[in-house]
């Protein structure tokens, strides 16, 4: 590794990071407020009461506004895949193409012509018409994010496809294996939930608002009604789909679950940690102790990673030195490589890459069949050719584990503060405090945090893979000047924050004006 | 016709009677004014599909990529 320009390497990383973190700052709040609104116009289409028409128009226009701000800046990242990450894009050839373009078709029509009904068509087409609208718009959102998560679930875990030597392309034998791999769908139910409690989260601390200034008090009861209804069951939804995900990492990235619970050495009956702090400056081989301190839950890991209190979770140093057993895709019992062995399996199948092509050129048909054989036995190792040293396959621990714990934390919090909020609706009759309306604002920038944290785990954790164990990032970068990676860096750095900047400026301004025509 | 005639007047009507969603308007365009005639062309060329005119070149060019340390 020590070849490539790492500061090509990591300044690429830090702006496609950059770019897809301020992408999502916009696109789970259109996911979940799609529907929160669909729900409320839905009321209105059943009851007739024009209250509900003037607050779905209210929540409608703060969609509106994080919709306008928000679009198109996923595009970016495609901008960045051609520029910055060309053997990639090459490399995944239409495995990664498809999805993003049938993400893109469907986006550009659903989304684009009933949004337009949804704002323009109040009183021009019929209530049904409209309601029909609205649930396609919160339909097409959530349908465009299947189709970029199935992209990046495949990164994370590649199925249903065959890599072809003389393209140098990897390609789809098999759609509905991508589409629907166990990892595509957790990622993708447990991605668009975290967006629904985060709407949730968005409507409960803006009506808590109203309510702290004794303003459209209707609207904001109403509102946080429906919103911590729908925040209750989506919040249990999401902690459901996070098990089915960490489930699906423990088999299939289990370097990503031991950076995000610190474990270090693999043990049966692993505990689940559910506090704690690590121990600076550990190396995967010291012997010290990883924890600073910690709370855990005896046997809780291995439940979770393999469904068997007792099971065997291993450890960094485990999957870095390997000799542990383990049962791969197709249910055999295997013993786990070292990351030495793999490197050592990498480089042959790239060798082999090269002589495939050199006999093929040469038109040396025997070399050929060889070589593709060699290629074909070695390619799940691949990626790891690239790496130098062992300790290259560790993703950043610290970051990881704190990022996965901050999310946890804050899921299982907002599942405490929707059971409240409801109690408190129902049983004291509105009787909500002071202090839990200026805690339930709080819950808004807290639920920004839990769902960047979530994609912090899921990207970090995968390091050094931009394709789990067949491509690092080091072999995708593009080799152009460092330089220029920067000064794009620092380009979208101030592009996207002045729209976030515009975003909450337009944004503060209508929640102050509150709905447009008044209200009781 | 009559019912592009329609749509079009949705639209236009539509659009006319924004308040908001014209200063939206005007971002967005800004926007991505910014993203696909500046960023695009002068930032963000597809090295690839620049570079080499057909697939075949492409695939030589990345195989050499993927095979060989950078010098």
């Amino acid at each position: 590794m020590e070849h490539f320009d790492l500061s090509l390497v990591n300044w690429s990383r830090a702006q496609f990071a950059l770019t897809a973190m301020y992408h999502w700052v916009f696109v789970p709040l259109t996911l979940g407020l799609a529907f929160i609104m669909a729900f409320m116009e839905t009321l209105y289409y059943k009851t007739g009461d024009e209250e509900w028409k003037r607050i779905t128009k209210f929540w409608m226009t703060l969609f509106g506004i994080n919709f306008a701000i928000g679009v198109a800046t996923g595009i970016i990242l495609e901008f960045e895949f051609g520029t910055n990450w060309s053997n990639y894009s090459w490399f995944v050839g239409d495995i990664f193409g498809a999805p993003l373009a049938i993400e893109g078709i469907m986006a550009f029509f659903m989304e684009s012509t009933f949004i337009a009904v949804m704002f323009f068509g109040w009183n021009k087409v019929s209530k049904k018409f409209h309601l029909i609208s609205t649930w396609l718009v919160a339909l097409g959102a959530n349908l465009s994010a299947l189709w970029i998560l199935v992209a990046n679930a495949w990164m994370q875990y590649p199925a249903g496809m065959y890599f072809n030597p003389d393209t140098a392309r990897n390609e789809m034998h098999n759609f509905w294996e991508v589409l629907f791999s166990p990892v595509a769908i957790n990622k993708f139910l447990h991605t668009i939930s975290s967006g629904y409690v985060l709407a949730a989260l968005f409507v409960v601390g803006i009506s808590a608002w109203y309510l702290l200034k004794g303003r459209n008090v209707l609207l904001a009861k109403r509102s946080i009604i429906i919103a911590s209804v729908f925040g209750l069951i989506t919040s249990i939804f999401l902690a459901l789909t996070g098990d089915g995900s960490a489930y699906q990492v423990a088999q299939k990235q289990p370097m990503k679950l031991a950076a995000m619970e610190g474990l270090y050495e693999g043990r049966e009956g692993a505990p689940l940690v559910v506090i704690g702090a690590l121990t600076p400056g550990k190396e995967y081989n010291d012997g010290k102790d990883p924890y600073l301190f910690r709370i855990q839950i005896p046997k809780l890991l291995s439940f979770l990673g393999y469904r068997s209190g007792d099971a065997f979770v291993p450890g960094v140093k485990d999957i870095v030195e390997g000799g542990y057993t383990y049962t791969d895709k197709d249910g055999n019992q295997k013993v786990a490589l070292s990351a030495e062995q793999k490197i050592e399996r990498g480089r042959i199948a790239i060798q082999a890459l090269a002589d495939y092509k050199n006999a093929k050129e040469k038109g040396d048909t025997i070399g050929m069949t060889y070589n593709r054989k060699l290629l074909d036995e070695n390619f799940e190792y691949f990626g790891y050719g690239y790496l130098n040293d062992p300790k290259s396959i560790i993703p950043n621990i610290p970051l990881t584990f704190y990022s996965f714990h901050i999310m946890v934390g804050l899921g299982f919090l907002f599942i405490a503060f929707f059971i409240l909020m409801l109690y408190l609706i129902y049983f004291k009759g509105y009787k909500i405090n002071k202090w839990l309306l200026r805690l339930s604002i709080l819950m808004v920038p807290l639920a920004y945090i839990a769902s960047q944290a979530g994609w912090i785990v899921a990207e970090v954790g995968r390091q050094p893979w931009v394709i789990q164990d067949i491509l690092p990032t080091v072999a995708a970068v593009s080799r152009i000047d460092a330089s220029a990676v920067q000064v794009t860096f620092f380009l979208f750095f101030i592009i996207f924050t002045t729209l976030l900047i515009a975003e909450l400026r337009i944004m503060f301004t209508q929640i102050k004006k509150g709905p447009k025509d008044g209200g009781k | 016709m009559n019912i592009l005639k329609r749509i079009f007047r949705f639209y236009y009507e539509g659009f006319k009677s924004m308040t908001i969603g014209r200063t939206l308007w005007i971002i967005i365009l800004i926007k991505l004014f910014v993203m696909f005639a500046v960023l695009k062309v002068f930032f963000f060329p597809n090295i690839l599909k620049r570079n080499f005119k057909t697939d075949e070149e492409r695939s030589k060019y990345v195989i050499e990529q993927l095979t060989t340390k950078p010098k």
